[in-house]
């Protein structure tokens, strides 16, 4: 609509979705690996042999593209007092109780929350994962810290797909948002309910 | 064998055939009466079709000097001098797989039957299954298979289980001109330790022992040690094997519960969207005083977007 406000741009957009995409290849290669009822998502891939060779470079360029959608965010995600408030009043924010909430500017803290798992995962999962690819890396590393990476890696992964079902559960949970990441804009009515800060500032200029 | 004869499989979480009783075999070897020609070496290269590289010298008689994917076992000599008899010991050790009873790299493996135990104690690995990844290397108490550069399969002892499965001992034991390997039945390797270790002790090896680490279930191969109570001495033989807890915890207890995590998550977002419901954005909103106050036009002129979602 003429009247709606851009929150993406075609660029952010494509960013997001390319990492989106390989985070789900990364993810269906990685769970194969993980555990054995899962081993037939290896077929999605090729076969076994085919999802260990690929599984690192998916999830090495998942990191650099990651990298880049993290860079263009970064300003809108620091967390303040205002979001000490909203993620103390979690059960307020489950409850679709949106005006009891302090005020949200571009991000609420739940956003900001994940942004910074996904960070901390990201780093984590490309630090273990290096160690961790044998092709290339593990010779020159001793055994327990392999171990650990492997841990590490599992559990790392671990958090970030359970993050990412909690986003995309936001997503379908409210309404208009998807739009925004689809076509990059949104309603002026949707940045005033759930962004109202943000809003203004919009409207502002 | 028989596939009905494979007790454990890799990445496989359901029980295996188990219902007939084979006995368990296991490979002894006598530190106390090695010598260190590595016929055993070259029994095995030759029954297993492997030429391994020929490497240089490190400047000691280990050569290689550590196993490969080509060289299943690999005398290891260390030189100790023992601080109660003065006296410089040679011990030497022939490393290789110890077909471990709870074999660690049979828990890391991703790929099922990759990894196979028989229901007679050997550990073995089938290639054709294998896809790389080294996640056994990584599971292994005794740092024992090893990757291949030439086409990315990992590679161990495997006891010839090709010849065992015939009523043939394996290569190596066929061919040690000293006795020192010995094979069969696990209770009677058991007992012919034991008349060695009774030997030993007489002549002063008080500390002398059978190998046979409870940390991994006991294993398939054993070793009678003169120095038992410090396994170490030999090449770094481990003295409490177990699988690390770091991969008991990886390929253990994490797997289905991060399943159930990530299950949990789903079924979490499915029943919260059914009792709480979405958030809906009332679009009465959008026509509130301040979006309209901008954007006024003359009412006889229709503003029609393409893009805009007809309800």
């Amino acid at each position: 609509m003429k009247h709606d406000i851009e929150r993406y741009t075609p660029s952010q957009r494509s960013n997001h979705w390319a990492v989106a995409i390989l985070f789900v290849l990364a993810a269906l290669s990685g769970l194969a690996l993980f555990h054995p009822a899962l081993f037939g998502l290896s077929g999605l891939f090729g076969g076994g042999t085919w999802t260990r060779i690929l599984h690192p470079f998916i999830g090495a360029a998942m990191f650099i593209l990651f990298l880049v959608l993290a860079l263009r965010f970064r300003a809108h995600n620091r967390l303040d007092a205002n979001d000490r408030q909203w993620l103390r009043q979690m059960n307020d924010v489950v409850h679709n109780r949106e005006e009891k909430l302090p005020p949200v500017g571009r991000y609420n803290a739940g956003q900001k929350v994940l942004y910074w798992v996904l960070v901390l995962c990201m780093l984590v999962l490309l630090v273990s994962g290096i160690l961790i690819w044998r092709e290339y890396f593990s010779s020159y590393f001793g055994i327990t810290t392999l171990r650990l990476a492997a841990v590490l890696h599992a559990a790392a992964a671990f958090v970030l797909i359970v993050s990412i079902i909690v986003h995309i559960y936001a997503a379908i949970w409210i309404k208009g948002s998807m739009g925004a990441m689809l076509y990059g804009t949104v309603s002026r009515a949707w940045a005033r309910k759930h962004h109202p800060a943000w809003a203004k500032d919009v409207e502002r200029k | 064998m028989a596939t009905q004869d494979v007790i454990a499989r890799s990445a496989t979480t359901t029980e295996r055939p188990s219902i007939r009783e084979i006995g368990e075999v296991a490979k002894l070897i006598d530190t106390s009466k090695c010598i260190g020609c590595k016929a055993c070496q070259v029994a095995c290269s030759e029954w297993n079709d492997l030429r391994d590289e020929v490497g240089t010298s490190h400047g000691t008689y280990d050569n290689p000097i550590d196993l490969t994917a080509e060289s299943w076992t690999v005398m290891k000599f260390a030189e100790y001098e023992n601080p109660q008899s003065g006296n410089l010991e040679w011990l030497i050790r022939k490393d290789g797989c110890m077909h471990c009873a709870e074999p660690g790299c049979l828990k890391a493996c991703p790929s099922p039957g990759a990894i196979v135990k028989y229901a007679n104690g050997i550990v073995d690995f089938n290639q054709d299954k294998c896809i790389g990844c080294g996640y056994c290397i990584t599971g292994c108490p005794f740092d024992v298979p090893r990757l291949s550069e030439k086409d990315k399969k990992a590679y161990k002892c495997t006891l010839c289980s090709d010849r065992v499965s015939v009523g043939l001992e394996p290569a190596c034991v066929k061919t040690c001109p000293t006795g020192a390997i010995v094979f069969g039945s696990k209770e009677d390797m058991k007992e012919h330790a034991a008349g060695r270790i009774a030997d030993l002790k007489e002549r002063g090896f008080d500390k002398a022992g059978l190998y046979d680490p409870d940390g991994v279930g006991g294993t398939h191969v054993m070793y009678v040690l003169h120095h038992a109570d410090q396994p170490s001495l030999y090449s770094e033989l481990p003295n409490e094997p177990a699988i690390s807890p770091l991969v008991s915890l990886w390929k253990g207890v994490a797997k289905p519960l991060a399943l159930l995590g990530m299950g949990a998550a789903v079924l979490a977002g499915f029943f919260h969207y059914t009792r709480v419901g979405p958030v809906r954005v009332e679009e009465d909103e959008a026509e509130a005083p301040g979006a309209t106050g901008v954007h006024q036009v003359d009412p006889a002129v229709h503003v029609v977007d393409p893009k805009e979602p007809r309800a």
